[in-house]
Parts: structure tokens; sequence; C-alpha cells
């Protein structure tokens, strides 16, 4: 098909099928602590506007999660359908931590969403705020298992071969704690609170420019000013704590990543742009600051650095990818902290709510989490080719012996069954924020059988027009 | 040796239990979806979907454990048996991508309500119908060399794969009705005994072909079935399942609203451990035993502890979510 095999076709439907499913988890992450966090405040202070916010963002957080369900249970079974070969040999290793990730993870959330979803009248709110924490603390037992478990394939450790050539465990702590892991769970992870936070700052800022005055808006607005002014600066210094590790243990990914094609003996530069040749081998019109490439990397201004002609071709990763995906990461994390900056700025000038430059600004960086997201990703994983597992086994000899037909027309499939669910999905989610959080705002029920039978519920807690 | 002979097996059983949860589990939610045609009043279908919305994530659930758990304790059968089951599989995935999605969505659209509506009971079919016929794929074998999948790409397609598909969603649509049974009241139920009349037979029929076309697939089968001493075990589940039927009949004439659900479920064990008797030891049939398949002793039983653990905390908390959430669904009980 088009002249691809089903490899290609495999890498694509893969390739395609991820970057749809993280995007909500992503959201699902820091919103499920961001709710458990509205709720737990509710619950303390007793201000109605808490409970308010828990359910405007709970309706999102249904939309969101029921999106990030369907699509991780496609993920599940790709391994299987696309890269049996890979399941074959590498099961042993990392099938355990998927399935600690179904029973620890999975389970969590979804028994205990149900209850967060629809069950507060049911359960009163004590019991209500413990399901929200399951669910939330659901979501990061989640990261953590599947976090491991391509760390591992990132970066190998605690295996053995045995005679069917397949990998299995010598030792799981070292399976489960691989070198580039704790780095990678911390950095996923701060990605998702700052996506989240972006989000709802983007939300309030959106009704903030409309009316300051909304209680609902500007809670949160400041609230997730907050997030992202402490969290952008720290996820930069573990994105760079991050890339020293990926030096120390996948080198050739650093390469591309930085562009150096060439070896440099006495110090390294940093390349801010250039046009990646790979067939020449070459980054054409660099524009670079000389040296600083190794005092970031290496922590000395002339430390020399190896580049990508000291490895042979065949295991070269592609080049321009990474290149240009790692330096849009890189930029919105800074325009991540330049948000934060200046909200700090005009919070500290008393103008939070009433800087419609800032909350312009706030709009447009909504959605970059979620660029910033997938863009590391693509580093992350293009970075890792030509090999599954890193240095061992190879994406070629990974997949399954189908013909190219059969994955190209369920590549086909699955391109226009998501352009179609996710429309409709983002749209709907579009749709919730555009209204703004009221008083007496009602949970995912508001347009249940209550008002087919024409009844008003009685809202969950007393209101008072105004009381916030 | 001994000892991972009894862990392989226990772990047969583990997958086993994870796959037989997952059938009744998301068959009744997947069975309202079947039926969903037939009760086309927009109140019904709210009170249809509302009676499994805080549910069906956790039953769907049990369908990733065992493709999880199939991958870590057998990987090798899951590599040999996902790409031989690749198109109906594909077609189950996209099948609860509708299904799963509408959900919510039917309550966020504005004009578009009907559209997912359809989504809703056309993913069910689609998914039930796919699995079924993953299922007949399976029983009937798969091509098998150097430990990959060596058939073609429409090797699923068969007569006997077809039956199982119309099996399943016959089946299904039982688990769903007699589900609306013990879960709604007033003109919404009695349709639902109807239906239940009528998905009986239907299920009682196709249980028998079936049981019939099974043995005429590989003399194997015949043999397990069949020949003496083994008859003495297999002979009892057909006696049993037509006990459980002329129960499920006395108590829908009884009108007792909570056990046809209970006898249905125990037509789909009974249903099940036929299946076992056919299958086992085989884990791909006729070529690749649990044995040949399973992961490394350590893999094993290194999950088996978590498993140990685990299961019966999950079964707890999920039989809480039930609980919280029993009792009649009612279309003003502002249940939502
Ligand atoms: C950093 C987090 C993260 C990453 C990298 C992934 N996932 Fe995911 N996944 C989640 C975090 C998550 C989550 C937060 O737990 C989700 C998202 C929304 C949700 O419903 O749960 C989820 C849902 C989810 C589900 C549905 C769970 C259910 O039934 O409740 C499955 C089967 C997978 N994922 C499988 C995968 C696979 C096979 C991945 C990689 C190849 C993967 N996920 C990457
Ligand atoms: C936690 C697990 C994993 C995550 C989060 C993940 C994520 C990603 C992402 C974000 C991409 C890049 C998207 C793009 O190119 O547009 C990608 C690409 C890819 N992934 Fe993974 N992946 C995971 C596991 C795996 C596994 C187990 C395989 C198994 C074979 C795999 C194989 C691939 C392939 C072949 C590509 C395409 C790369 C290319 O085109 O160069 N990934 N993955
Ligand atoms: C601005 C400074 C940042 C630096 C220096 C940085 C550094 C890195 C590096 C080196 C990698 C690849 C690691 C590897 O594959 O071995 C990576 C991956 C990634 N980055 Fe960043 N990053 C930054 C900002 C961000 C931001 C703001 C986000 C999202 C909000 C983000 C999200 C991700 C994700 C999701 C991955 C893939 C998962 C992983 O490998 O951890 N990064 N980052």
């Amino acid at each position: 098909m088009f002249g691809l095999d089903a490899v290609d076709l495999g890498r694509a439907q893969f390739a395609f099928t991820m970057t749809f499913h993280i995007v909500f988890p992503a959201f699902s992450i820091g919103l499920a602590s961001y709710l458990a966090v509205l709720e737990a405040l509710w619950l303390w202070t007793g201000r109605e506007v808490f409970i308010n916010l828990f359910h405007y963002w709970l309706k999102i957080f249904a939309v969101a999660f029921g999106m990030g369900v369907v699509s991780g249970i496609v993920m599940s079974y790709q391994f299987g359908t696309n890269w049996s070969v890979f399941a074959d040999k590498v099961g042993p290793v990392i099938g355990p931590l998927m399935a600690y990730e179904v029973l620890t993870a999975f389970f969590l959330e979804a028994g205990f969403l149900g209850v967060m979803l629809f069950g507060l009248k049911r359960v009163g709110p004590r019991l209500h705020f413990l399901a929200t924490l399951m669910v939330a603390i659901g979501t990061l037992i989640s990261a953590f298992w599947i976090l491991s478990a391509n760390s591992w394939m990132q970066t190998p450790a605690g295996y053995a071969v045995n005679a069917e050539a397949q990998f299995v465990s010598a030792d799981w702590l070292k399976v489960i704690f691989n070198p580039s892991f704790p780095y990678r769970l911390v950095h996923m992870v701060l990605a998702a609170y700052l996506t989240t936070s972006l989000v709802v700052g983007a939300v309030g800022a959106f009704h903030l420019l409309h009316n300051p005055h909304l209680p609902g808006p500007r809670v949160m607005f400041s609230m997730a000013m907050w997030m992202a002014t402490l969290v952008a600066p720290i996820q930069i210094l573990a994105g760079d704590q991050h890339g020293l590790n990926t030096l120390a243990h996948q080198p050739t990914k650093i390469m591309a990543m930085e562009g150096h094609f060439e070896s440099h003996q006495d110090g390294a530069p940093l390349y801010l742009f250039g046009w990646p040749d790979e067939a020449a081998g070459k980054l054409k019109y660099a524009v670079g600051i000389p040296k600083l490439g190794s005092l970031i990397l290496k922590h000395s201004p002339d430390a020399p650095l190896e580049g990508l002609d000291t490895v042979p071709r065949e295991n070269w990763p592609p080049v321009a990818i990474p290149f240009w995906t790692f330096r849009i990461m890189v930029g919105l994390g800074f325009l991540m902290l330049a948000l934060g900056l200046f909200s700090l700025w005009e919070r500290w000038r008393g103008r939070l709510y009433q800087s419609t430059l800032l909350h312009r600004f706030a709009i447009a960086m909504g959605p970059a989490g979620f660029v910033a997201v997938i863009a590391g990703w693509m580093t992350t994983e293009i970075g890792r080719q030509p090999f599954t597992v890193y240095g061992l086994l190879r994406t070629a000899d990974s997949a399954s012996p189908l013909a190219a037909p059969a994955v190209g027309s369920s590549l086909l499939a699955f391109i226009i069954v998501y352009f179609i669910v996710y429309a409709a999905g983002i749209l709907y989610l579009l749709r919730l924020m555009a209204a703004p959080p009221h008083p007496g705002e009602e949970g995912p029920s508001t347009e249940s059988p209550t008002r087919t039978a024409g009844i008003t519920p009685a809202p969950s807690v007393p209101t008072g027009v105004g009381a916030t | 040796m001994t000892a991972s002979i009894d862990l392989t097996t226990l772990w047969a059983f583990i997958i086993a239990f994870a796959v037989f949860v997952y059938v009744v589990m998301d068959g009744f939610d997947l069975g309202l979806g079947i039926l969903f045609p037939l009760f086309p009043a927009k109140e019904d279908r709210d009170v249809i979907t509302n009676t499994v919305a805080p549910v069906w994530d956790g039953n769907e659930t049990w369908l990733v454990l065992g493709g999880g758990g199939l991958m870590a304790a057998f990987p090798l059968a899951y590599a040999i048996l996902l790409p031989a089951i690749y198109t109906p599989l594909i077609a189950m995935l996209v099948g609860l991508i509708f299904r799963g999605v509408a959900f919510e969505f039917r309550w966020r659209t504005r004009n578009n309500r009907a559209l997912w509506d359809l989504a809703f009971s056309g993913g069910s079919w689609i998914a039930a119908l796919a699995q079924g016929i993953a299922l007949g794929a399976i029983l009937q074998g798969v091509h098998v060399e150097h430990r990959q999948y060596a058939g073609g790409w429409w090797d699923w397609l068969s007569p006997f794969s077809i039956l199982t598909g119309v099996a399943l969603v016959i089946g299904y649509a039982l688990l769903g009705a007699t589900w609306l049974i013990l879960k709604t009241e007033g003109e919404l139920r009695d349709q639902a005994y109807r239906l239940s009349w009528y998905l009986l037979f239907a299920m009682l029929i196709a249980i028998g072909a079936v049981s019939l076309a099974t043995p005429l697939l590989t003399i194997q089968y015949a043999q397990r079935w069949f020949s003496w001493p083994a008859i003495v075990l297999t002979a009892p589940v057909p006696l049993a399942v037509i006990a459980v039927a002329v129960l499920l009949m006395k108590n829908l004439a009884e009108r007792r609203d909570s056990w046809p659900f209970v006898l249905s479920l125990l037509l789909f064990l009974l249903s099940y451990a036929g299946l076992g008797i056919s299958m086992y030891p085989y884990v791909v049939p006729q070529s690749v035993t649990i044995w040949q398949a399973a992961a490394p002793e350590r893999s094993q039983l290194f999950m088996l502890v978590g498993v140990a653990v685990l299961i019966p905390l999950i079964l707890a908390y999920t039989g809480w979510a039930y609980w919280v959430f029993r009792g009649k669904v009612r279309a003003d009980s502002g249940y939502h």
C-alpha cells in the first residue's frame, strides 16, 4: 500500500493511535488530581464555589476519561495484532508490568469512577471524596506502570535471554526501576499537571475576559496560574536531568535531538536551529551557540561530544523529527515559564483578574501542554529507533507476520473512526468549557432522566444564587 | 518442573476466569446495546443506559485483564492468536470505541442523539458479533509454523465462526434482557420479560447448534466429548443446561425479577465449561498447549502474588460499586 511495508504501516498505526491516546491521559491524570483538590477544599472550607467548580470539571472529566479508556484498549491489543514477535519476545518482561497496571490502576479507576460521577447523593460527601481520591490515585499508578514498561524498552535492565530468544526477568526490581524510569515518571506526571493547569487557566481566562467578577473563573484561574508558576520551572529542571540521563544511556538519541552529525573534540555547540539533512549527514544552515552544548550536557564548555559519525548508519534514528519536536517541546516549556512569571507579576500588582493581556496569553497557551506532550513522546519514541528494545531488538524484527493490506486497512479504519469520534468529543468538551460555571452546578447528571421526566432535581447541596 | 506445571495450570484458570467475568459483565452491557433498536422511546433508552452507566467501565476492564494477562502469562499464545483473529479483533475495538463514547456523548449532543444511539447499538452489535467470530476462529484451529501464525488474512471467516458469532449475540441479548428485568419496572420490564422468552429459545437452539458443530470440526473434539470414560465428565454438562433452562422458564413464568438474570449467568457458565472441556489443555487448539506457551516461571510467579492479593480486593470494591447503585432504575428517580 503506497509502497509502504507492513512494518512502516504498523509504526504509523502505533504512532497515530498513541498520539490520540496520550492526549487524554495527560489531561485525566492532571484533572483527576485537580478534582480531588477541589473536593477536599469544599469539604474543608464548605465554600460553595469549590463544589460548583468540582461539578463543572467533573462533566468535562467524564467525557475525556471515556475517550481515554476506549483509545487505551486499542493500544493494549496492538502489541499482539501488529507487533506479535515483539509480544512473544518481550511479553515475559513487560507483560507482567502491564498486568500490574490493570490490577492496581485500571480496576481502581473504573471501580470508583461510577461512584465519583454519579454517587454523591447516594454515598454522602466523605465516601464520595474517597472515590474521587481513588480515581486520582489510580491514574497516577497507571502512569507508574506504563512508564516503567516504556522505560524498560528505552533502557533495558535486569533481564536475561532464554533458549527461545525471549527476554526474561533476572531481577524484577531492576526491571521496574530501570535507569530512565524515575526521570520519565517525574517528567510525564509534571507534564500532565502542567497540561491540565494550562487548560483550566485558559478556560478561567476566557470567562474572565467576559466578566472579571465571576467567582468560579476567578478561583480556577488563580489556582491554575499558581500551578503553572510553580511547576513550569521544576519541569525545565526535570527535563534537563532527563536529558543527562538519556545522554548516559541512549547517546544516539541525544545526537539526533541536538543535530550533532559530527563529533566535537573541544566543546560542542548548542544548535538553536538548522535543517537536518540525513542523506548528506549534515545540519544545514545551522545557527548555534559555541560550547553551550557541552556546557549543558557535560557541565564543562570544552568537553568532547561524539556525533552520529561514530555510529554505523544502520543504527541511526531519524534525525529531523526528534530535532524539531525537541525544540518545540523546549520552546513551549519556556513559554509556560513566561506565562507563570507574567501571572506572578500581575498577581503582585493586584491585576490578576483584570489584565486582558495575561488572559489572552493564557488562552493562547491552553493547548500548549498537549502539543508539548506529543512533541516529547515523538522525541522519545522516534529517537529510540531503529529499535523497539534499545540496542537489543530491532523494530523491523518485532512486527507480526501480516500482509501490508491487512495493516493498511486497519490503519485506515482507525483514522476514520478516530476523526469522527474525536472531532465530536472535542466539540462537546469545548462546548462544556464555553459555558461558565454557575451557582448550583450539577454533576454529569444534569441532562439525565430527571429532566426527561420534567422534574427539576434538587441540587445536591443547598444553594443560593450569589452565595458564592 | 512439577511446580511450574501447577503454576501454568493455575494461570490458565486465572485467565479463563478473567475472560469469563468479562463475557458475562460486558455481556449484559453489550446485550443492552443489541436490544436498543427494540426500545425506540427516548425515556426507555435513558433508563437502559443509566442501568449500566456507573459500571460499564469496570466491566470492560476485565477485557484488558484477559488480553494483558494472556500476553504476560502466555506470550506465545498472545502472539499467535491475535494476528490470527486480526480482522474481527479490529472490528471489536472499533465497535467498543463507538459504544463506549456514546454513553457520555448521547447526553452532550444537541441534535445528534439519534446518531449516538445508533453508535451505541451498532457498536454493541459489532463488538458482540466480532467476539463470537473470534471465538469460533480460534476453536476451529489456526495454522502455526515456527512459533508464528502462518495462516491467511481471511482464515477466521467460516460457517462455524459465523455460527458462534450469532450465538454470542443471542446470548448477550438474553443477558441484557434479564438484566433489564432486574433493574427496571413497568412497561419496560414487561417487554424485557417477553423478549427473554424468545431469546431463551434462540439461545438453546444456538447452544445446540454450536455443540453439534464443534465435535464435527476435528476428531479430537469428538473424542474429547464422546469417548469412554470422558463421557462421564462431559455428559452432565448438556443435562445441566436443560435443567437450568427449565428453571429459567419457570422463573420467567412466575415473574420473579432477580432470578432470570442469575440463571442466565449460569447458562453462560455451563456453556463456558463446555468450551473449556473442548480446549483444555490447548491454548491454541491442536497446536500449542498451555505449557508450551507459558511465560517463564519467574514471570508467572511475580504476577501470581499480585493476583492473589488484588483480585479479591477488586471483587470487593467492584461489589461495593454495584451495591451503591442497587435497586430499580426509574426515569424519574434522579438516579444518574
Ligand atoms: C502517562 C500515562 C499513560 C501512558 C503513557 C499510557 N497510558 Fe493508557 N491510560 C492512562 C495513562 C497512560 C490512564 C490515565 O490511566 C488512562 C487515561 C484515561 C483513562 O481512562 O485512563 C489510560 C487508559 C488506558 C486503558 C483503558 C483502561 C480502562 O479500561 O480503564 C488501556 C487499556 C491503556 N490505557 C493502555 C495503554 C497502553 C497499552 C499504553 C502504551 C502503549 C498506554 N496506555 C499509554
Ligand atoms: C508506554 C508505552 C508507549 C508509549 C507511551 C509510546 C508512545 C509513542 C509515541 C508518542 C510515538 C510517536 C508518535 C508519532 O511518531 O507520531 C510512538 C511511536 C512509535 N512507537 Fe511507541 N510508545 C509506547 C510503547 C511502544 C511499544 C511497546 C512499541 C512496540 C513495538 C512501540 C512502537 C512504536 C513505533 C514503531 C513507533 C513509530 C516510530 C517511528 O515512526 O519512528 N511503542 N510511540
Ligand atoms: C523546557 C524544558 C524541557 C526539557 C529540557 C525537556 C527534556 C526532555 C527530554 C530530554 C526528553 C526525552 C528523554 C528521552 O527520551 O530519553 C523529554 C521527553 C518528554 N517531554 Fe520534555 N522537556 C522539557 C519540557 C517539557 C514540557 C513543558 C512538557 C509538557 C508539558 C514535556 C513533556 C515531555 C514528554 C511527555 C516526554 C516523553 C516522555 C519522556 O520521555 O519523559 N517536556 N523531555
